[in-house]
């Protein structure tokens, strides 16, 4: 039903080439997230899967049939804006029924679509209200109304959580992924955070300046990062990134150690510093080491109840599975 | 910061103002209201003493009264149909992006910052001169004949005139409106399957609708007060005379300021009326 096929779809702005031809293959059922630093033309490569935006170059296939040069409308795709851009002066109802009101649906059948997504997505309450008086969250759940009463055959989202507070945000996002379950539609997430693409992904796809750095699983880029960056982009905190003499010992020209894959001693580790900040989490402390010779800082974490303080001497020993290596390029030596 | 103090001296230095807009209202209100009761004819025997309601049941039983009365509205509604209309479109035009956008704008901008008066006798002499006119030579370069304009479409030529004054400010308003709309909105609509035309209708439209009131509202107090178009063009004749101009005639030209005055009284209830329905409607709008 939602098989996305992008082949060697690039773009520009004048003379300003934002995403070189690339090659994505999304699965019928896939839930993928767009990762990457802002600027990285996550949001636009989505635009062009909606069409709101025309590829300068290559093919846009959806569900085996061209689509490069078919209007948005009838692409079958339905969209989550960032701004949520809901209809100011129509009603949680006017708004969710407005595509089919579009598509000249009968009114019955308007009515049973629109009733089936409030019960959902629990809009009931204020299907009468109009988006000024609605919260964040619910707007939130309005917009994601409005797109499934279409039934689409994909649904894009553009950093759909970005203005929502924290609590809430995570509560979403389980929303967001119970309906994937629910529904088995394709879902094109975008976001720039990674704990969201992490959480929420069946494919990760890594975007850096236009070009895909990596396509994954989210353990898959976990585990196996095919280059620095994706490295450093993927996990929280980041992965300590080496240079040096320590790295040419393990004959790499870079070395990655992610903090939950150091362990601390007060002392006999390979690796020694000093304790700066230490970050209390409850279940888990973050200490940012210095004075270690290595890098600037380098992140552990370690068990809650490890008691070292501000300017303590600190011991660090990688376990030596985990330990990551790259090339000069910065790509991955197996 | 709200100290009795700093109330007191704040009530003090806001005093002059106060006192000088009193005044600028009170008096000229208070004189109206003076001589509306009384029959004064400056060139026939000045002020003769109070007359009670004569003046206003002679001003409202005259046969001018209604005509009057009904050209106003017919010049208030047919201005406000154009400008907004035409402004409208003139925003959605100006709004997209194109070549020398800034100086586009400010010649669409121009007209308002022409005097009225200016503005009627350049219309009149430049334009609709049956002989001279420009429109005179259009019509004959197809071969028709000249329209007389200010005397036989003479109402709607005032229309035009005043039409073509307020529509930089219709479109002004209007345009920065058309700015504000969020462009996600419309790619959502995009999205949903709305062609343009629905786009116009469900989106852009219903978003401009608080500017348009707010031009409605504007506009009506100013053009209930029309004058200087009709003075220099007809000069109330062929049906123009509004009931600022029949005000204006029974002052100046019948030299009856008790009757006039009377007339001034009718013309503040008209306009209270009128401004007190578009506030509640654009009070309903603005709440929304």
């Amino acid at each position: 039903m939602g098989r996305i096929v992008l082949d060697k779809v690039s773009k520009r702005f004048g003379d300003v080439e934002v995403i070189p031809p690339l090659d994505l293959t999304i699965e019928d059922g896939e839930f993928a997230v767009f990762v990457g630093p802002s600027g990285c033309g996550k949001s636009t490569l989505l635009r062009l899967i909606a069409g709101l935006e025309d590829v300068s170059g290559g093919n846009i296939a959806i569900d085996g049939s061209d689509a490069t040069m078919v209007p948005p409308a009838k692409r079958g795709l339905a969209m989550v804006f960032q701004s949520y851009a809901l209809y100011p002066h129509m009603s949680v109802r006017k708004n969710i029924a407005f595509p089919l009101k579009m598509a000249k649906m009968d009114q019955a059948e308007i009515d049973r679509r629109v009733a089936n997504a409030a019960s959902v997505l629990n809009l009931a309450d204020y299907i009468d209200r109009r988006p000024g008086q609605l919260s964040g969250g619910q707007r939130q759940r309005v917009a994601i109304g409005r797109a499934i009463v279409r039934e689409p055959a994909a649904f894009l989202f553009d950093e759909p959580l970005s203005n929502l507070d924290a609590a809430l945000r995570v509560g979403m996002r389980l929303e967001i992924s119970e309906l994937h379950e629910r529904l088995k539609t394709t879902m094109v997430y975008v976001t720039h955070d990674q704990v969201e693409a992490m959480t929420m992904a069946d494919k990760i796809v890594v975007l850096r300046a236009g070009n895909i750095e990596q396509v994954g699983s989210p353990l898959e880029l976990y585990h196996t990062p095919r280059n620095v960056f994706v490295a450093g982009f993927i996990g929280s905190p980041k992965m300590n990134l080496i240079d040096g003499a320590e790295a040419a010992k393990h004959d790499a020209h870079i070395i990655g150690v992610r903090p939950e894959h150091i362990d601390v001693t007060p002392s006999g580790g390979i690796w020694s510093g000093k304790v700066g900040v230490a970050e209390h989490l409850g279940s888990d402390t973050f200490f940012h080491v210095h004075d270690t010779g290595l890098a600037e800082t380098i992140t552990v974490r370690a068990p809650g109840e490890v008691s070292f303080r501000h300017g303590d001497a600190i011991h660090l020993t990688p376990r030596a599975d985990a330990i990551h290596r790259f090339d000069a390029q910065g790509l991955r030596i197996a | 910061m709200a100290t009795q103090h700093s109330r007191s001296a704040a009530r003090l230095m806001m005093a002059p103002a106060v006192i000088l807009l009193l005044g600028w209202m009170l008096v000229p209100l208070m004189m109206t209201l003076w001589f509306s009761f009384r029959k004064y004819l400056p060139l026939r025997g000045g002020d003769q003493g109070f007359v009670g309601f004569d003046n206003f049941v002679r001003f409202i039983t005259s046969s001018a009264f209604w005509p009057s009365v009904q050209t106003t509205l017919v010049i208030v509604g047919g201005v406000l149909l154009i400008t907004i209309v035409l402004g409208v479109l003139l925003a959605i035009l100006l709004d997209q992006p194109m070549w020398g956008q800034g100086v586009v704008r400010i010649l669409v901008i121009a007209p308002f910052f022409v005097m009225p008066t200016v503005s009627a006798l350049v219309w009149k002499n430049m334009f609709m001169d049956p002989v001279n006119g420009l429109f005179a030579h259009l019509w004959k370069a197809f071969g028709a004949e000249p329209i007389v304009w200010l005397s036989d479409a003479s109402l709607f030529s005032i229309i035009l005139i005043v039409s073509w004054q307020w529509l930089p400010f219709a479109t002004l308003i209007l345009l920065t409106a058309i700015q504000s709309l969020d462009s996600e909105q419309l790619e959502a609509a995009e999205m949903d399957g709305a062609p343009v035309f629905s786009r116009f209708v469900y989106i852009v439209l219903p978003h401009l609708s608080r500017a348009i009131t707010i031009v409605i509202l504007i506009q009506t107090i100013f053009l209930l007060s029309v004058f200087a178009e009709i003075f220099v063009t007809t000069g109330g004749a062929f049906g123009t005379r509004t009931l600022t101009y029949l005000i204006y005639q029974r002052v100046l030209e019948s030299q009856n300021v008790g009757l006039g005055s009377a007339g001034g009284v009718y013309a503040i209830i008209l306009a209270n009326i009128v401004a007190a329905f578009l506030m509640r409607i654009v009070g309903k709008n603005l709440d929304a």
